[in-house]
């Protein structure tokens, strides 16, 4: 019990982290008071647009440090990390859902609006339960969780590595996509679930809530990133820097891989699964495009750009980018796949270790210091 | 003894309805103040939208558009072009001196066929940029994702594309056709003109076809007795290009004897290897007619239409109509784009509408708030492409014909049928079970969109809340 | 049939026109009504022979009888249309046959000062038009004068029969063939007569089958049991009908031996379903390996995780739509030139590829999978604003429409015919070229072992810029045969790309073999699964299966041996 406390508080040891916690606190403690404090109007009011943004990137950097997790200590390239995603994405909906109640435009008091108009006469099973907050907040890391634990146990318990990985975490991704779009599957196929109302009784609406949920969201990211660090700095962490640098040697060692990577992987997905869960009621739809294998991809960017293997960097990269897609696509969306392209292909050709790459190099020219990044890094 | 009901119901609603509204505007004067650098001017569109009007102010800002349609990702092929119609529209429209004296200015967002990213789009359109009206969205989904900031955000949606029905929204006006305005006159047409018996509905697996080919089933048994043997019913994923096996099913399906004919929903890029494959396999339209719903000639351009010769399409409008204002509005279209090409569709024709009823309303209250032109839009009649009139309905839907058209080899479509007069849209269709009872109406007293003349209440949200609000005060 | 055979002159001016030795011979053997008949025909040659100019002068009555005919179509109800066409197949018009073919194209048209014309070309707004009764051109017109005489579906159909009844005794077997075709299950008591005398002459033994049973489904509907005898074991499903009427008629005679042929036909049937399934499933296995197997090259044989491999093969298909461009009216010939065109240009885009980006990423594979879908993003958007969001037209060669007919139940699809020749032709070649060329030798050596085979003076980086060249222009070859079966837009390399990583992991990476198997292979299954499963749903299985076939087996279907496969 000491020792876990201790395993959990390591983290608040390091400069790195409460710098970290630092930035993330102060940004949060200004964009509140900029949105409560300051008048509209004034030149540094802070809209309650920009106050949803920022909650909807918040919850990407957390997406963001749950697959730097992987990608980074683990060397897992996981190219499905969306499901995960989407997953609790999902299962918040689902309890979104229920909260409409009666209200729907059918008034049906227990089937979703698309049920009832795709002729459900009730509800399929899994939707059970959904309707209990608690319930559909455990389901939020559960569902994740246990995917990538059956997932995982099958994969690694065989072996299957890097290239092959990566591959079938896209199949994963993508067959669930297919999936997802069945109206059969009773999630709303294509249009998936919407016209949310109110989240424990909170109007949805309201601007109030909507801080409150980029609040929730900030802390959620900072709670996730500690679990991380603690992770990683832990014995278990330097096990898995070891299994990605070399697993062979590792496994020659004495070290059950598999089971070491399965617990990250798993925890990686739940957090994954939480990300979700706090971005679906801040954009206000959960549809099956969540799940495409481009938008794994794209995740895997934010973290290659901010810097792999240092958590902060996977959440500069998120913000960055999505800031970025935000002002080009309404500036010139001509552009801007020509821009993410050359994004692409400049980080990892110039910028392999990203922007906290760049950040280190100045840190260490100033003071020879560790780098969190440092030693050979394997192909994986 | 249901009337009563109901009447009592609504002065019951309408009451706290009408304070919610103002809460909405209130809430918008304070948004708008948040937008820096020009609070005096602000102020004083607060000020116009709290419902003091002023004429002489109002001439100083142009009336913002907003155009929410995607300009890159998969949605581009179809939405661009309704981007530029709009540009065209407002272009036109300034040409002729604007409105109320004052221009038009066009916003254009790209939502990147992205659905959340369309509900953010919409939020910065109405909350950052204030546009009075916002002409947008294709697909189903995009349209759900966006509604509910439109109706928190008391914005003007109008939507151009054929779609699912089942949707009245006091914040949207849907141009586009409802099934009853194509699905329907489409099957009637199969079967009093073309005799067929038996029905394939093939569609691609999302809403509107899943909809639709309910509505359809619903209403070949219940209308035409035709046998459940006689319906056959698939759904294949977007862009689904190995058409194979359903094309050899369907094959079959049409040799047993009965005439039998194809009705398509299948979307967008889905429908190039389909034809191919029909033609491929030697299924031609004398044997089997395929009449499609989401086939256009903004489609077609991609297809090598010989082989799609004789197969049909149900819309409101063809660029093949043979009258003037079709013809000048092809020849501005192809003006505005430089392409000797460029081809119209339906949808076009809806924005057309649309864009013309929205500058009647305006000019008929004489100011752009919302709530003014939601009032003053129900009952507007303007002309439409194909010689009719459209009028905007109380359930926010519009009158069209319906025409029914063959594909040529040239890409247009032969106008082989059409409805004798205009047919009004049914927000709720009457063959489904849950929608049967639910009317839209939204006019004073009623301002529901979704009475449901069973129980004689409004089913929808908004009244609801409102009603427990009022209760609690 | 509906409609009294049309024996008139037209036809005999068809025919004439196209070999008058035949129809010599024809005529004169056939019943002496029809010698009439060819006195009449030779009446008609010489007439449709004189220049227009001529005609018009001399038979200024049957231009006043001919403009009553043609204005009897310009009404709006269809089915006075059709007894207007009715009117037309029994006028002696020579021009009928024109008409009707110009009015079931949907070129004959009303000009706004009432003539009657025939659109040579419907394109633009501007048409070219001629003279339905003298056949003089008449210039240009806009489309706003001209009014199409519109028609549906069922005159389309009463149109064909008509032409089909003329056609059957048009001197082309291909023509005959074609209306014998369509007479099937159409033959009604006007044409019984007739058509046992055209049986009896007719040379053709294809034709004479085929009117035979057409001529039997006549006798069976009206209760003739030895007409059976003349359907027993024909698959085809105007035939089926036709017994299944009988099966449940009233006749309990004819009705027994109706469903004794039914049983036999259905089990013949159901070898034929079986057969179209392997061909369906081989056909998009085709489709699968071709679009694969460039992959296979440089993610096996280079460790290179090529995401941009979709918009090489879209490439490929682009080119094709510019060689049909570059080359209007010949498709074929564009198609073939596509072929060594389209491998060029992605071979090209390949080594772009490869010494812009890839060399700096020696050794990190999954960074090239990261830099690579960079690459695909910003080719899909370059496709995007250089040519057209919209897809692009690519014209299907004569050749390669329709399907060759197995039998009646069995025909399969000449385009994916082709496909599947093309992606066996392509596969063999690549096997040669790394097997039997110093080039694939090179390859081999550099994937076995990339140290050795340097300081056995191999040129590695020569090797990676050949390797991925062959690799890209294969993809390229892939788009040049897609583009005959779907899309070509920029989003086409997208739909295949994760199908592709399928295929190669599931068939092992670096082992083309495996490529073709797990290609073919997964073809066929997802095509026995999709009529029960449904389209989506077997895909999903087939995904889903290939993740658990993974775990079973990490290394795919053939795995690599050796060190090399220590990645």
């Amino acid at each position: 019990m000491d020792s876990s406390r201790l395993w959990l508080l390591r983290p608040f040891g390091e400069r790195s982290t409460l710098i970290f916690l630092g930035v993330l606190l102060a940004a949060m403690t200004l964009v509140t008071l900029l949105h409560v404090a300051v008048p509209p109007g004034h030149p540094l009011y802070v809209s309650a647009y920009t106050v949803n943004l920022s909650g909807k990137y918040l919850s990407y950097a957390l997406l963001a440090v749950a697959v730097d997790l992987v990608w980074g200590y683990l060397g897992i390239l996981s190219l499905g990390h969306g499901a995960f995603f989407a997953l609790g994405g999902y299962a918040m909906g689902m309890y979104l859902m229920r909260q409409i109640g009666d209200r729907g435009v059918y008034g049906h008091p227990e089937l979703p609006d698309f049920m009832v108009f795709l002729n459900w006469d009730s509800l399929p099973w899994y939707w059970y339960g959904f309707d209990m907050a608690w319930f559909a907040f455990l389901m939020v890391l559960l569902v994740p969780g246990a995917l990538a634990l059956v997932f995982g146990f099958l994969a690694f318990r065989s072996r299957v590595t890097g290239v092959y990985l990566s591959i079938i975490t896209q199949a994963l991704t993508f067959a669930l996509m297919l999936a997802f779009f069945r109206n059969e599957m009773g999630f709303g196929g294509n249009n998936g679930l919407t016209d949310f109302r109110e989240i424990l009784g909170f109007n949805l609406r309201s601007s109030e809530t909507r801080l409150g949920l980029f609040l929730a969201t900030g802390v959620a990211l900072a709670l996730g990133y500690v679990l991380c660090r603690a992770i990683v700095t832990s014995k278990l962490g330097r096990v898995c820097v070891a299994t990605r640098d070399a697993e062979a040697r590792t496994r020659f060692l004495g070290y059950r891989v598999e089971r070491f990577q399965l617990f990250v992987f798993t925890v990686s997905a739940m957090l994954a699964g939480l990300a979700g869960a706090l971005y679906v009621p801040q954009v206000g739809i959960i549809n099956p495009s969540e799940f495409s294998p481009l938008f794994s991809i794209e995740i895997v960017l934010w973290v290659a750009l901010g810097g792999r293997a240092t958590l902060y960097g996977a959440v500069i990269g998120a913000i960055l980018v999505n800031y970025a897609k935000t002002v080009f696509t309404g500036a010139m969306p001509d552009a801007w796949l020509f821009a993410l392209g050359g994004l692409f292909v400049l980080v990892t050709v110039f910028l392999p270790k990203g922007v906290a790459g760049l950040l280190a190099l100045r840190l260490r020219r100033r003071r020879d210091g560790d780098g969190s990044f440092s030693g050979k890094e394997a192909s994986a | 003894m249901l009337c009563g009901q109901c009447r009592l119901h609504m002065t019951f609603t309408t009451s706290p309805s009408l304070r919610g509204r103002k809460e909405v505007r209130l809430n918008a004067s304070r948004r708008i103040m948040s937008f820096p650098l020009r609070s005096t001017t602000l102020a004083l569109m607060a000020a116009v939208s709290l419902g003091s009007a002023s004429q002489a102010l109002a001439q100083e800002d142009p009336i913002k558009v907003g155009i929410l349609h995607s300009l890159s990702g998969t949605m581009a092929i179809s939405e661009s072009t309704l981007k530029d119609t709009v540009e065209m529209l407002i272009a036109q429209q300034n040409e002729q001196g604007g409105l109320l004296g004052r221009q038009l200015e066009a916003v254009v967002v790209d939502p990147a066929s992205n659905w959340p990213l369309f509900a953010e789009r919409a939020r910065e359109l109405l909350e950052q940029h204030q546009v009075d009206v916002v002409f947008g969205n294709w697909t189903s989904v995009s349209r759900k994702a966006v509604l509910p900031v439109f109706e928190e955000l008391n914005g003007l949606l109008f939507y151009p594309v054929q779609y699912e029905g089942e949707e009245s929204s006091e914040n949207v006006f849907y141009t586009g056709a409802a099934p009853n305005q194509q699905a329907i006159p489409a099957v009637d047409y199969l079967i009093n003109e073309m005799g067929i018996e038996r029905f394939a509905l093939l569609g691609t697996d999302y809403v509107y076809p899943r909809t639709t080919n309910r509505i359809l089933e619903a209403y070949l048994k219940e209308e035409h007795g035709v046998a459940d043997d006689d319906i056959m019913i698939n759904y294949t994923p977007f862009g689904h290009s190995d058409w194979q096996n359903i094309v050899a099913e369907v094959r079959r399906f049409g040799s047993e004897g009965k005439p039998t004919a194809v009705v398509s929903t299948i979307n967008g890029d889905a429908n190039v290897p389909f034809y191919r494959e029909l033609g491929n396999q030697g299924v031609d339209a004398g044997d089997i007619p395929v009449i499609a719903f989401s086939v256009g000639e903004q489609e077609l351009t991609g297809v090598d239409t010989a082989p799609l010769v004789g197969h049909l399409a149900a819309w409101n409008y063809f660029m093949s109509v043979d009258t003037d204002a079709n013809y000048d509005f092809i020849d501005a279209w192809i003006e505005w784009t430089g392409d000797e090409e460029a081809v119209t569709n339906d949808p076009m024709e809806a924005h057309y509408i649309g864009f013309n009823m929205w500058a009647e309303a305006v000019r008929k209250a004489g100011t752009t708030d919302p709530d003014a032109i939601k009032d003053a839009i129900i009952g507007v009649v303007v002309p439409n492409l194909s010689g009719s009139y459209a009028a905007m309905m109380p359930n926010h839907h519009i009158t069209k014909p319906v025409l029914i058209g063959e594909i040529q080899d040239n890409g247009q479509f032969d106008i082989v049928w059409q409805t004798p007069s205009t047919v009004a849209g049914d927000a709720w269709s009457d063959y489904l079970p849950g929608s049967r009872d639910l009317m839209a109406d939204w006019q004073a007293p009623m301002r529901c969109g979704n009475f449901n003349v069973a129980t004689g209440r409004c089913g929808g949200s908004t009244a609801a809340e409102e009603a427990e609000a009022a209760l609690a005060e | 049939m509906r409609y009294p055979p049309m024996l008139g002159p037209a036809t005999a001016g068809a025919r004439a026109g196209t070999d008058a030795a035949e129809d010599e011979r024809t005529s004169q053997s056939r019943g002496s009504w029809l010698l009439v008949l060819a006195l009449s025909l030779l009446l008609m040659l010489g007439l449709s022979m004189t220049t227009p100019a001529a005609a018009q002068d001399a038979a200024p009555a049957d231009d006043v009888a001919a403009m009553t005919l043609l204005e009897a179509l310009d009404v709006d109800s269809f089915p006075a249309k059709g007894r207007a066409i009715e009117a037309i197949v029994h006028s002696d018009d020579p021009r009928a046959r024109d008409w009707l073919q110009a009015l079931l194209d949907g070129r004959l048209q009303r000009a706004g000062d009432g003539r009657f014309v025939v659109v040579l070309d419907n394109t633009g707004r501007d048409w070219p038009v001629q003279d339905a009764l003298s056949g003089e051109p008449l210039g240009q017109m806009s489309r706003r004068e001209l009014d199409r005489i519109g028609i549906n579906n069922a005159l389309r159909n009463q149109l064909r029969s008509a032409i089909a009844v003329v056609d059957l005794y048009a001197a082309d077997v291909g023509l005959r063939r074609a209306s014998a075709e369509r007479l099937l299950g159409e033959v009604d008591g006007d044409l019984a007569g007739p058509l046992v005398e055209v049986i009896e002459e007719e040379p053709d033994a294809r034709v004479r089958e085929r009117l035979v049973q057409a001529l039997a489904i006549y006798r069976l509907e009206q209760g003739e049991l030895e007409a059976i005898d003349d359907l027993q074991g024909s698959l085809h499903p105007r035939v089926r009908v036709a017994l299944n009427r009988a099966a449940n008629g009233d006749d309990p005679i004819v009705a027994d031996a109706a469903r004794e042929a039914l049983n036999g036909i259905e089990q013949m049937l159901k070898l034929n379903r079986a057969a179209e399934t392997l061909y369906f499933g081989l056909s998009l296995g085709s489709v699968l390996v071709l679009a694969a197997i460039g992959l296979a090259i440089t993610f096996g044989v280079m460790g290179v995780i090529n995401m941009a491999h979709g918009e090489l093969i879209m490439l490929g298909a682009y080119t094709t739509w510019a060689m049909q461009q570059l080359l209007p009216g010949q498709p074929g010939v564009a198609l073939i030139l596509a072929i060594p065109a389209g491998f060029l240009v992605a071979a090209l885009a390949g080594i772009a590829i490869e010494r812009g980006v890839i060399q700096f990423l020696k050794g990190r594979p999954l960074e090239t999978l990261l830099a690579t879908f960079g690459i695909s993003l910003i080719l899909q958007q370059l496709v995007r604003t250089g040519i057209s969001p919209l897809n692009r037209t690519v014209i299907t060669p004569e050749w390669m429409s329709g399907s060759i007919a197995v039998n009646d139940a069995l025909s399969l699809t000449l385009n994916r015919m082709y496909v599947l020749g093309f992606a066996l032709v392509v596969f063999a070649v690549l096997m040669l070229i790394m097997r039997r060329t110093r080039l694939g030798l090179e390859v081999r050596a550099v994937t076995q072992n990339r140290a050795m085979a340097r300081s056995m003076g191999i040129r590695a980086t020569r090797v990676d810029i050949m390797t991925f060249a062959l690799g890209s222009g294969v993809a390229g070859l892939a788009g040049v045969a897609l583009s005959q079966l779907t899309n070509v837009g920029p989003n086409l390399g997208q739909n295949y790309i994760i199908d592709s990583f399928m295929v190669v992991v599931f068939g092992g990476v670096g082992n083309l073999w495996g490529t073709l198997v797990a290609g073919l292979s997964l073809g066929v299954i997802n095509q026995v699964l999709e009529p029960w499963a449904g389209a989506v749903m077997a895909k999903i299985i087939v995904l889903v299966f290939i993740i658990l076939f993974i775990q079973k087996r990490p290394r795919g279907l053939f795995p690599q041996k050796g060190r090399a496969a220590e990645g």
